[in-house]
């Protein structure tokens, strides 16, 4: 490797190189075999598969919303057609694939070995979340098949409760076991991160993935209940009337507002923190440096989970909350932005002075500053009290969680996948295509989501069939760009694939990255590790890769 | 924010012509519109910056010019300027936001009231005058006008981007919001909250009327009978008047210029008596017994509709004296009295 070539990315001779004999994936043979894994690999491809389906179907009818959406009047479905596409959209991307989708795959994948255990602390408790996945999954299809449900996502009583006849209880039930996979992945988390780090780890020499799941699984067993609690209600309340939030027995509606996003709002921070975690790991392998204040994007990240409880309210600022609660509220959803100011700039100056190269994951995470800062800085606008009367209940939100989810999450979930692509299947993928795909859902999420700035502040509410005349170019500008993202999000699938046999070798530590999964082989074996590790450097540490590739090398030779 | 006036009337013609902008058609228009002029610009800013950075740092240090990283430990001084720079923002924008709120949500006492009922999937607009309206509202330029709303079924949000106010219309429960109308024109009204089917369908129009042109339309749509006068009737007809006679024996408390009051209630605690306070006391009248009452009035819960229960806290609001309520009762007290034998000792 010169020091003049633009990559760092270092494959093994391709006329030489083979894969490894023993691996986790060829350990065992026949589909019983994976069904019935307690291997923390095999759940994780497990996870990947399934959330990739649910994706696109979320994706499918993410693409029949905007289809719809190209003319003012709702020509192409009925409303209440609309209405379940919309609905099932949000409650299939939410619960489905945003929550699971980084720390089931990639977290299951990579945080016993970056911390040096053999698996998690419970297996089988993980082989559970991905069945309660399914099974979650599966009635929540079944809510589609039997003819869909149109409450939205959120649920919203007395909407849900009084005035549907769809199929509520059963889409609130899936989503009631979906709470309990995540609530069992955040448990297995938090166990495995404090009882099963290899000597030497501690708490300060983890990667930023390991603190951010850390905090992302915190939001997960302690908000998850109450969205059970919540969804139990409602369903009491449609089949029995118990009257919680009915205001003609006393009851009332606002406090669903309440109980929902208690849930909710940290379930936003469930869904982006695993995501900055990647971004963290990301950013530093492809600048060869250490991320910049380690300490504080690690508390910046507790630091989020912590206040992300104390602002609910914040998405109930033109109900009718009292004037004075609505202050405190706000005042603490500015404070929940600086943490996330705090790791912008220091992912920004992990660069400096770095050696950077421009491969796929370091395309991604670009993709995902520009993306989150965007989508951050918006929030900020809806955190303002004056302003949120205006934007709130307008395609301003919609873009603006679309930023942060989409812009934010998904761009570091594919970041993610492509930068342990490598070690998960041990084979690259063909990088200029890969480039090309990253490139395609940058554009084609700024001219899908951009537009809907603009059509919030016009006053465009969210949740329309049909809408006024004057709105459609940008409309017309939303649907191309969403056609151009379904473009570049297929991609990835197929070249993915297609790389799983035809794909380079990629050796063990293409990127040259420091984290102990790079230092096993690709695939790794089922054990992980030959031996249990013992970790004498912080993470990122290049000069100890650096010595560690040197003395291989002396060796060997 | 100080711009001059001429600048931000270019501006704002500019991006309304352009589409890109929504009109500015309240008082409270260009004090949102400057908070968003605002926070756009910490916005760009920040991107640039961040953009900046990332540019700067991935042209100068890529691989090509920079083989060898140079590792470099935290700083706090930096990690000190990003946070606190970024906190000192966000809470101007929160004061700003905080400013505008209260005045978008504290209506002037002189505000002039319109009540909205909605339900799936229409607006009605009551005025006290005696117009009703569906998915329409006619109001006057130049005067603050209070919209006192409820919904008579799920969750909607009543909203007119142009004036930049909205707020959601909930069950069982009064909210307001009040606006200024400054240009003559029509604008939409749009329901924001999902309310399920034709939840797109649930827009109107709000129709800004110089105060000529207003008075004219007042007189040429009237029903004939104002809200006060429907809620005397209906007060007469639920035999309200019964107990709440204003005379000195009666069995509920005096209701002549009790709204605006603070009332003493028999659980110790005091309460000023709003629209809010009527309605609830109407439909729950056990959890609102006046101090010195006996909790005999039964509940009207399912018995009135939302626009039975505007015209009679209208009515309530607008009576003076007990004069009108007496005269009904022994008129409707003479009527049953004529077949009745004499002797009876009536209660």
């Amino acid at each position: 490797m010169s020091a003049t070539s633009s990559t760092i990315l270092n494959l093994p001779d391709q006329r030489t190189a083979t894969l490894p004999k023993r691996t986790y994936i060829n350990n065992e043979d026949g589909l019983l075999s994976w069904l019935f894994t307690g291997d923390h690999k095999r759940i994780a491809i497990l996870y990947l598969i399934s959330i990739t389906f649910f994706f696109f179907i979320g994706g499918a009818f993410a693409g029949l919303i905007r289809l719809e959406l190209l003319t003012p009047q709702g020509d192409l479905m009925a409303s209440d057609t609309y209405n379940k596409m919309f609905s099932m959209h949000g409650i299939i991307m939410v619960f489905l694939f945003l929550v699971p989708s980084v720390p089931a795959t990639l977290g299951n994948f990579l945080m016993p070995i970056m911390l040096g255990a053999k698996d998690l602390a419970f297996p089988k408790i993980n082989l559970l979340s991905w069945y309660l996945y399914w099974l979650g999954g599966i009635v929540v299809l079944g809510a589609l098949v039997l003819g869909g449900v149109d409450t939205g996502w959120t649920f919203t009583t007395p909407l849900s409760t009084h005035y549907l006849n769809t199929h509520v209880v059963t889409a609130a039930t899936g989503v009631f076991i979906l709470g309990f996979s995540s609530i069992f992945t955040g448990l297995n988390f938090i166990v495995t991160i404090h009882r099963m780090r290899a000597p030497g780890m501690t708490w300060f020499r983890m990667p930023l993935f390991v603190w951010s799941h850390y905090a992302a699984s915190i939001l997960m067993v302690l908000g998850t209940p109450v969205l059970a609690i919540t969804l139990t209600l409602v369903a009491l309340e449609r089949l029995v009337g118990i009257g919680v939030f009915d205001p003609t027995k006393g009851g009332d509606p606002l406090l669903f507002q309440h109980l929902f996003w208690f849930y909710s709002h940290p379930a936003v921070y469930i869904m982006i923190l695993p995501g900055m975690g990647v971004i963290s790991e990301v950013i530093s392998t492809f600048s060869r440096k250490r991320v910049f204040g380690y300490t504080a994007v690690a508390f910046s990240s507790v630091a989020i989970a912590l206040f992300g409880f104390f602002v609910w309210a914040h998405h109930m600022f033109i109900m009718g909350v009292s004037n004075y609660s609505a202050l405190v509220f706000s005042l603490l959803t500015m404070l929940v932005a600086v943490p996330s100011a705090i790791k912008t700039f220091n992912w920004a100056f992990t660069m400096q002075k770095g050696s950077i190269t421009f491969e796929t994951p370091m395309l991604y995470a670009f993709g995902f500053l520009g993306l989150f800062t965007i989508g951050g800085m918006t929030g900020v606008f809806l955190g303002a009290l004056g302003m949120d009367i205006h934007l709130t209940e307008t395609y301003f939100i919609v873009a603006h969680f679309h930023f942060v989810m989409v812009g934010g999450m998904l761009m570091a979930f594919l970041a993610g996948i492509h930068f342990w692509w490598p070690k998960m299947t041990g084979r690259m993928y063909p990088e200029s295509l890969s480039k090309l795909a990253a490139v395609t859902t940058f554009i084609g999420f700024n001219l899908t989501f951009l537009p809907q700035f603009i059509l919030g502040y016009l006053g465009m509410p969210r949740r329309y069939h049909a809408y006024p005349p004057e709105f459609q170019v940008l409309n017309v500008l939303s649907t191309a760009g969403a056609t151009v993202l379904g473009v570049g999000y297929m991609l990835p699938l197929l070249y993915l694939a297609w790389s799983l046999k035809y794909g380079a070798i990629a050796g063990n530590n293409p990127w040259q990255a420091t984290g102990l999964e790079w230092q096993i082989q690709s695939p790794p074996i089922t054990e992980n590790f030959i031996e249990i590790p013992i970790v004498d450097h912080e993470a990122y540490d290049y000069e100890w890769l650096e010595h560690k590739t040197a003395q291989e090398v002396t060796t060997v030779g | 924010m100080h711009i001059s006036p001429v600048l931000w009337q270019f501006l704002v013609k500019w991006l309304n012509a352009s589409a890109l902008f929504p009109r500015e058609a309240s008082t409270i228009a260009p004090y949102a519109d400057a908070l968003y002029f605002f926070l756009l610009l910490i916005t760009v800013v920040g991107l640039t910056f961040v953009g900046c950075l990332i540019f700067g740092f991935a042209i100068r240090y890529r691989k090509e010019k920079h083989p060898i990283a140079i590792q470099v430990e935290g700083s706090t001084l930096l990690e000190a300027t990003w946070t606190i720079i970024p906190l000192a923002l966000f809470l101007i924008v929160f004061v700003w936001g905080a400013l505008l709120y209260f005045r978008i949500y504290n209506p002037p006492t002189n505000a002039m009231n319109i009540y909205i009922v909605g339900k799936q999937w229409m607006w009605k607009a009551e005025h006290p005058g005696g117009q009703h309206e569906i998915n329409a509202l006619h109001v006057p330029m130049g005067r603050p006008v209070q919209l006192t709303m409820i919904s008579q079924d799920v969750f909607h949000s009543f909203s007119i981007p142009d004036f930049r106010v909205k707020r959601e219309v909930i069950p069982g429960r009064y909210s307001t919001v009040w606006f200024n109308a400054t240009t003559p024109g029509t604008y939409h009204i749009f329901c924001t909250q999902y309310c399920g089917t034709n939840h797109s369908a649930m827009i109107g129009e709000v129709t800004v009327l110089s105060p000529d042109d207003y008075e004219k339309w007042t007189q040429q749509s009237t029903s004939g009978t104002s809200l006060a006068q429907n809620g005397e009737r209906l007060f007469a007809s639920m035999g309200c008047n019964a107990c709440h006679s204003g005379s000195a024996a009666a069995r509920g408390p005096n209701l002549a210029g009790v709204y605006g009051s603070k009332l003493q209630l028999t659980n110790g605690s005091q309460v000023l008596v709003n629209d809010a306070y009527l309605r609830d006391s109407i439909l729950n009248p056990s959890q609102h017994i006046t101090a010195g009452y006996a909790p005999i009035m039964p509940t009207y819960q399912g018995q009135i509709s939302e626009d039975g229960l505007i015209d009679l806290v209208e009515y309530i609001k607008s009576m003076q004296s007990n004069y009108r309520v007496q005269q009904t009762l022994t008129t409707s007290e003479s009527n049953q009295a004529a077949p009745t034998t004499p002797g009876v000792v009536k209660p």
